[in-house]
This record gives C-alpha cells, sequence and structure tokens, in this order.
C-alpha cells in the first residue's frame, strides 16, 4: 500500500516543476521568466519545508503512523526546489560571477539567509539515506536533522528581507511556520495526540 | 490587455488605421504639415531626438508586467484589475505657487498641445528594463501654462485616490495616495514627458491612464500613475516610496549603477525579454542631457 502511496506522492510533487516547464514553452511566465522561476522554486522550496514539518504532528492528530514513511522524499522535495531555486540564482540571475555573488552574499541579509537555508539542508539531504542514518546512529542523525527547524525559519526570514511592500502572503507562510513549532510544545502533546 | 475606449470621440474624428499607420508617408509627402495640423491631437505625432532607437519591448509584456499598486501587488494583477478604472471624465487640480490654479479638464489641458512620439528606456528600481514608445507632451510646456511663480521650487504629483476603483488602495500596502515629485529644473527639462499614449493608442489603464509622469533617467517609480493633482511647493515634497523606505528609495532617485539599493544590486538590470543581465548605465544612459542638472551634489547622499 505503501509503495503505492509513495509514488502517487512523488508524481505530485514533480508537478509544480512539471507545470514550469510547460509554463516555459507556452509563453505563460510572464514578461520576466527568470523572476517568475525564482519566485515558483522558492515559494515551492518553503511549501515542501512547510509540509514535511507537518507530518509529525499530523501523525499524533490522526494516529496514521505510517504517514511517517513519506517524510524523507517531501524534505527531499524541498531540497529538490531549493536546488533549483539556487541554480537559477547563480545562473540565470548572476551569470556565476563569483565577485557579484560574494558580494551580494555579505551586503544583503536575505541573500545571507536564503545561503544560509541551503547550507543547513545540504547535510540534511545527503545524509537522508538509509546507510548514513546507521553509519550516524538514530539519536545523532535525529539531533542533526533537527537542523530542519532552523532552516524553515531563515528560508521565512529571506521571504521576508526580501518583500517590499506587501507582506501579506510571507506572513501566511509565518503564521503556519509557527502553528508548526507550537504543535510540538510538550505541554501540547497530550491535547493533540489521538489515543487508540 | 485592456485598453479603453474613450466614448467622447466621435467616430468620424477617429483617423482610420490605415492612414494613421501611413502618417509618415503623408508628412514626408509635402501634404504633410497642413494635414497634420487637422487630425486629432491624441494621434498627430511628431518624431524626437530624444528617442533611442534600440529594440522595442512588446506591447505585450509592457502591458501585462506593471508596478501598479493601486491596482495590485502582483506584476499581473494591474492587468487583470485595469478594467475597473475609470478614467473619464478626468480633471487636475492644480494649486500651490502659480499664478493659474485650478482645476483643468484633461482634454483642455492636452488638446493645444502637439503630441510627440517618445522612446525611452525605463529603468525599474527592481532591477528591470524597458523600451516604451511613449506618446505624451514635454511636462514643461504644461507647467509653464500655469505660470509658476519664483517661489515654485518643486513640483509635487498626486495619483488618484479611488479604493472602490482601485483594489490595492483598500490595503494599507503604501501610504495613499501615491505620491510624487521633481525639483522645478527637472520638472521643466525637456525629456520630462506627461504621457498619454503607448505603441500609437491611448494609454493602457495598467500603465497609468490617462496621463502619468515619463521621467526617463530615474527610477520607475518616480513616474508616477494616473495624476490627479499638481502642486507647485517652495519646500521638497513627500514622495510615496520615500516615506515607505528612506534608506532604500530616496527623493532623488536617478538610476546610478554606483549607488547599490540596501537590498539589491544596481549595476546590473534585465531587460525584459533578455534572460541575462546587462550594465546598467549612469542616469540610465541620458547622462550627457541631465548629468548637469546636478553638478556637484554628492549621489551617493542625494540618491
Amino acid at each position: 500500500m505503501y509503495t503505492r502511496l509513495k509514488s502517487v506522492v512523488f508524481l505530485a510533487a514533480l508537478i509544480p516543476l512539471a507545470l514550469g516547464i510547460w509554463d516555459g514553452f507556452h509563453d505563460a511566465l510572464g514578461a520576466n521568466p527568470v523572476e517568475e522561476i525564482t519566485f515558483r522554486s522558492g515559494r515551492w522550496t518553503l511549501r515542501f519545508l512547510l509540509i514535511t514539518l507537518a507530518i509529525t504532528p499530523l501523525r499524533k492528530c490522526t494516529g496514521w503512523n505510517g504517514i511517517i514513511r513519506l517524510r524523507r522524499m517531501l524534505g527531499l522535495y524541498a531540497f529538490f526546489y531549493a536546488c533549483l531555486h539556487l541554480t537559477t540564482y547563480l545562473w540565470l540571475d548572476q551569470y556565476f560571477s563569483l565577485t557579484d555573488i560574494l558580494e551580494d552574499i555579505s551586503k544583503r541579509r536575505y541573500i545571507f539567509a536564503g545561503f544560509g537555508t541551503f547550507l543547513l539542508l545540504l547535510p540534511l539531504a545527503l545524509t537522508s539515506t538509509h546507510g548514513m542514518q546507521k553509519r550516524l546512529g538514530g539519536r545523532r542523525w535525529k539531533q542533526l536533522h533537527q537542523l530542519i527547524y532552523i532552516a524553515a525559519g531563515t528560508a521565512l526570514l529571506h521571504f521576508l528581507w526580501l518583500t517590499k511592500a506587501d507582506y501579506r502572503d510571507p506572513l501566511i507562510y509565518l503564521c503556519i511556520l509557527t502553528a508548526l513549532y507550537i504543535l510540538r510544545l510538550p505541554a501540547l502533546e497530550p491535547l493533540i495526540t489521538r489515543r487508540r | 490587455m485592456l485598453i479603453k475606449k474613450n466614448v467622447s470621440i466621435k467616430s468620424s474624428e477617429i483617423t482610420p488605421e490605415s492612414i494613421y499607420l501611413d502618417r509618415r508617408r503623408f508628412i514626408q509627402g509635402g501634404v504633410g504639415a497642413a494635414l497634420a495640423a487637422t487630425l486629432p491631437g491624441s494621434l498627430a505625432t511628431a518624431a524626437s531626438r530624444y528617442s533611442t532607437t534600440e529594440e522595442q519591448t512588446s506591447l505585450k509584456d509592457i502591458t501585462r508586467y506593471n508596478n501598479f499598486y493601486e491596482l495590485g501587488t502582483g506584476k499581473g494583477d494591474p492587468a487583470l484589475n485595469a478594467g475597473r478604472l475609470h478614467t473619464s471624465p478626468w480633471s487636475i487640480a492644480v494649486s500651490g505657487a502659480c499664478e493659474h490654479p485650478g482645476n483643468y479638464d484633461l482634454d483642455e489641458l492636452i488638446k493645444p498641445e502637439a503630441i510627440e512620439d517618445r522612446v525611452y528606456r525605463l529603468r525599474c528600481v527592481e532591477a528591470w528594463s524597458m523600451v516604451i514608445p511613449w506618446q505624451g507632451v514635454p511636462l514643461g510646456k504644461i507647467l509653464k501654462r500655469f505660470a509658476p511663480t519664483s517661489k515654485a521650487r518643486y513640483v509635487a504629483f498626486r495619483t488618484l485616490l479611488r479604493p472602490a476603483e482601485m483594489p490595492g488602495q483598500r490595503r494599507d500596502i503604501l501610504p495613499w495616495p501615491y505620491r510624487e515629485g521633481l525639483r522645478m529644473d527637472e520638472a521643466m527639462h525637456p525629456l520630462t514627458l506627461l504621457a498619454t499614449g503607448l505603441y500609437g493608442k491611448e494609454l493602457p489603464n495598467q500603465n497609468g491612464a490617462p496621463i502619468r509622469l515619463v521621467v526617463p533617467w530615474k527610477y520607475g517609480f518616480k513616474s508616477i500613475k494616473s495624476i490627479v493633482s499638481i502642486e507647485f511647493t517652495e519646500t521638497e515634497p513627500a514622495t510615496t516610496w520615500n516615506l515607505k523606505g528612506p534608506d532604500e528609495y530616496g527623493f532623488y532617485a536617478n538610476v546610478n549603477p554606483a549607488v547599490d539599493h540596501p537590498r539589491w544590486s544596481q549595476k546590473k538590470e534585465r531587460r525584459i525579454g533578455d534572460i541575462f543581465k546587462r550594465p546598467t548605465l549612469p542616469f540610465n544612459g541620458y547622462a550627457e542631457e541631465v548629468a548637469s542638472l546636478y553638478a556637484g551634489m554628492d549621489l551617493q547622499k542625494y540618491y
């Protein structure tokens, strides 16, 4: 059953990419396609981070323990869209100009937060395999993967800091992230956990 | 794309498109001068030595990628919401240090002037740019008719405030109404244009219909849209983005690759239609015409 569910989720998570490619070939990315690709890949990174963080609370609320099997894939999709986002910036926006990129990182806090997020996600992606999980040992692996809490926060800071005037969208994401943090408070555990 | 039809024009007054498209041949043919005088003001246009010959951005892109927060903050929102805005009738309130203040109907302001073609580069503060064929009247020609007094050192503009037709104004994104201003010498400069048309047609609502400012050597946010008020002032007027973020958006806002926006570099820009960026030029390539206006000024300080 879970193999089929995983296949469905695997394909569903590729829909944003497929839509982007489709739109790219049909002049539907607007007048500034590079900006649109940057926005879309960035938003999908954040969305997949939030979806990944929602798995544990969802498992507790519903009592559906199997859902945890989707978590690694969802986290890897966050990393996948982050790679697309970063590549768009490095290549299409900065054309691999190292001096411009370094200046951007050192001068602009939202770029710094963006790079920081990627560097936090990188070790999580690299240690996501069963093999690495065993080599690190369960406890250390778990500790390392708590970096996602920081990464989601820095991703959101990146979004807030690049916003010019209309804060509605980043604030919606902030509310969701805050809720996902709060749901993890030990005091709430007995309230949200569904007894079987 | 939405272009509003102006209902006040009789169909008999409208130049057939074939004749309109052929206007240069008419004018070159010798009979032009007399004939051009009989054409409706909004269509008889003259070329300008200030126009660039660079490849023009497509009408589609100019009208679907807009920063006009009154009609929504997404780049595509202004085109989607454009139909809600009604721009006829339209009048402009002229006030402050001048001898002829009052409410002027738009036609009354524009009709006496010759409409000129101006193909200008537009550089947005967000590091993208376009090349846009405007039609309009040099602002200075119109301002002179109000006879500004010696106290008029600046000119302040305001955009229409009408939340019922401009959904963006129902949210507290910027201090409404949108305000902009120029120093008097900037306003009188022959490059500074009051635009009423785009690509030979009436200005679409998302581009600031029915009348907007175009100051090609400054970042786009200086070129205020849908103007309803012009005021001559003695002191520097407050301007919207400067109120919102004084360290990010200055009063002068001259295009300057040497002064970065705090959150992004201004060294390069993406010309809409291109993938990769190109270098940004001082004063957006109009340094020869306007650099002298700022002689002796510290442009790092007065950004």
